[in-house]
């Protein structure tokens, strides 16, 4: 990776809406590169998607979201691989990361209420064949997420005009 | 009896009479021109204002510097420290100076840390300044050092420098403002309020006239790490000229730490020597807390402040362009985080302009006549604040523009 587009994607992990004019600006290079840049990227699928972060404990809907441990045996030849794809491929699991140490794949899945979130536990993760065991941990409150804060003590307290 | 009361002889306690009290160097310095626009901004309670007037880092001091401070209390770190600050912190200024900047100060006896640099430039002006003294000082500037020379019956003399010169000082024009009562020379660089940097090139015919004439140097390099071109050139660093110049930095700007108060100067121990005295009979010491973060700012802390720097800098492109997108002139800035955009196309007075801009498009600016002489006509304009933000800050004013046409 270039030191132009690691810039790039630095600018745009904070404000994905910045304009490939502005970003250019910013980084002194010229807007046709910038945007250049960036289509390679998404063509690469470097960018993947760009989504806005949500604070979702301020929207009135109530949502419930679980981080769980998931141990299983892997497949002969493909590893972890096809029962990740098995699990991931469910619209309610968010993200599945496979993990060194005392379990295997951990999948964060996001539900209407406790009820829901395990019965698909249930009746969908732990009925997988090579799945042995899971450990289901609920996120009580998210205080930080992707390098942002949710709480709001990083306001500007600097007075509005200083030497 | 009624009467005697009345009858009371006049005394200086008199209702409205206070001013007589005052020393004349209180009565004459003037209220700063930066409160005066504090105080119409703040005044008008709204919200939606933006502010390019603020002269300190949007940023809040990295968590590790604060954590730092926080352990130290909490092990009960709570007393005075030596008069010329922790010689731990001492030293690791001495490092990085000599790393940074290429400068070598006896952390031992040319060093004295301070409360902000503010604290610096009162004790080397005083130390220096006796009534009658010339002090020369390039304008714009940021303001203290004019008030403070006055405190001490010195004459400050402001010399005016030029956006057609990049607000650089000229040997010329230092020159043409030496006098046989000519003492010391102040230098801003990197600038506030303008941006400004002075290359090498640029100091060397400062130093040539700095010893033809036997002045003394007051060097607030406090924006040192804030240069976005050239490296920042400290005077102290040009032959000849380290005992001849004291160096006044500190941890505000580049290390995000305005309001710990950490400052510092450096110089001849003869000249430190003096400082120290009127440091230990009016401040003792610098806040051990303030002393703490700094030291594991320098210690372990560079990689934050190389992080900030770069932000800036990106803001900083984004403000000169906007600038001139939108008609308005300016000088491209090498250091800091101001950039000095000409309003003269409009016809208004600097003042005019930033009241106009505050009260008819919501964007609060810095007059720059406030700045003394060569500032008016232009406004400073700080990019340490979000480019969201400053996008919409540069559309309100460009608005404000297309009105005024």
């Amino acid at each position: 990776m270039n030191e132009l587009k690691s810039k790039i994607l630095d600018l745009l992990k904070e404000d994905a809406r910045l304009s490939p004019a502005t970003i250019a600006t910013m980084l002194g290079a010229e807007e046709a590169e910038v945007s250049s840049a960036i289509e390679e990227m998404e063509r690469d699928h470097v960018i993947v998607k760009y989504a806005a972060v949500v604070n979702w404990s301020k929207v009135d809907d109530e949502k419930v979201t679980a981080l769980i441990e998931v141990e299983c045996s892997p497949e002969r030849g493909r590893g972890f691989e096809s029962i990740a794809e098995r699990i991931y491929l469910y619209p309610e699991v968010k993200s599945v990361y496979l993990m060194s140490g005392a379990y295997d794949l951990c999948v964060e899945i996001d539900g209407k209420n406790l009820k829901e979130v395990a019965s698909f536990v249930s009746n969908k993760l732990s009925t997988i064949e090579s799945v042995i065991s899971t450990k289901t941990f609920f996120i009580l409150k998210k205080y930080k997420q992707d390098g942002i804060i949710f709480e709001e003590f990083e306001d500007d307290h600097r007075l509005l005009v200083s030497p | 009896m009624i009467k005697d009361v009345e009858k009371q002889p006049e005394t200086r306690t008199k209702p409205g009479g206070m001013e007589r009290y005052l020393a004349a160097g209180a009565r004459a310095i003037p209220p700063s021109g930066i409160r005066r626009f504090f105080d119409l901004v703040s005044a008008s309670k709204d919200s939606s204002i933006i502010s390019l007037g603020v002269g300190e880092p949007d940023f809040v001091t990295p968590w590790r510097y604060r954590d730092a401070a926080v352990y130290s209390l909490e092990k009960g770190k709570t007393q005075y420290t030596s008069n010329a600050g922790l010689p731990e912190l001492r030293e690791a200024i001495a490092r990085y100076l000599h790393d940074r900047f290429g400068l070598d100060y006896d952390p031992g006896s040319e060093m004295l840390v301070t409360v902000g640099g503010s604290e610096a430039i009162d004790l080397a002006i005083r130390a220096l300044i006796e009534p009658g003294d010339e002090i020369l000082i390039p304008e714009p500037t940021y303001l203290p050092y004019n008030p403070i020379s006055t405190l001490s019956g010195g004459v400050p003399v402001g010399i005016e420098t030029f956006a057609e010169d990049q607000f650089k000082l000229t040997a010329e024009n230092l020159k043409a403002a030496i006098t046989p009562r000519s003492k010391v020379l102040v230098l801003c660089y990197p600038s506030n309020p303008t941006g400004a940097i002075m290359t090498r090139e640029d100091l060397l015919p400062i130093a040539k006239l700095v010893e033809e004439h036997d002045l003394i140097v007051v060097s607030d390099e406090i924006y040192a790490e804030l240069t976005y071109g050239p490296r920042h050139v400290s005077f102290a660093s040009l032959p000849g000229m380290r005992d001849r110049t004291i160096v006044v930095s500190g941890f505000s700007k580049a290390f995000a730490m305005t309001g710990w108060r950490m400052g510092y100067a450096c110089g001849h121990p003869d000249l430190i020597a003096a400082m120290l005295k009127i440091h230990q009979y009016t401040v003792m010491c610098a806040p051990i807390m303030g002393q703490v973060a700094a030291l594991e700012a320098l210690t372990n802390g560079m990689e934050e402040m190389h992080r900030m720097i770069e932000s800036y800098n990106q803001r900083r492109r984004l403000v000169v362009q906007g600038f001139r997108e939108i008609g308005l002139d300016c000088h491209e800035p090498q250091g800091a985080f101001y950039a000095f955009p000409s309003i003269r196309s409009t016809g208004l007075s600097s003042e005019e302009f930033a009241s106009r801009l505050l009260r008819e498009a919501k964007v609060a600016a810095v007059p720059g006549y406030v700045f003394g002489k060569g500032g008016e006509g232009f406004i400073r304009c700080s990019y340490a604040t979000s480019v969201a933000q400053l996008t919409e800050a540069l559309e309100r004013i460009d608005d404000f523009l297309n009105k005024l046409r």
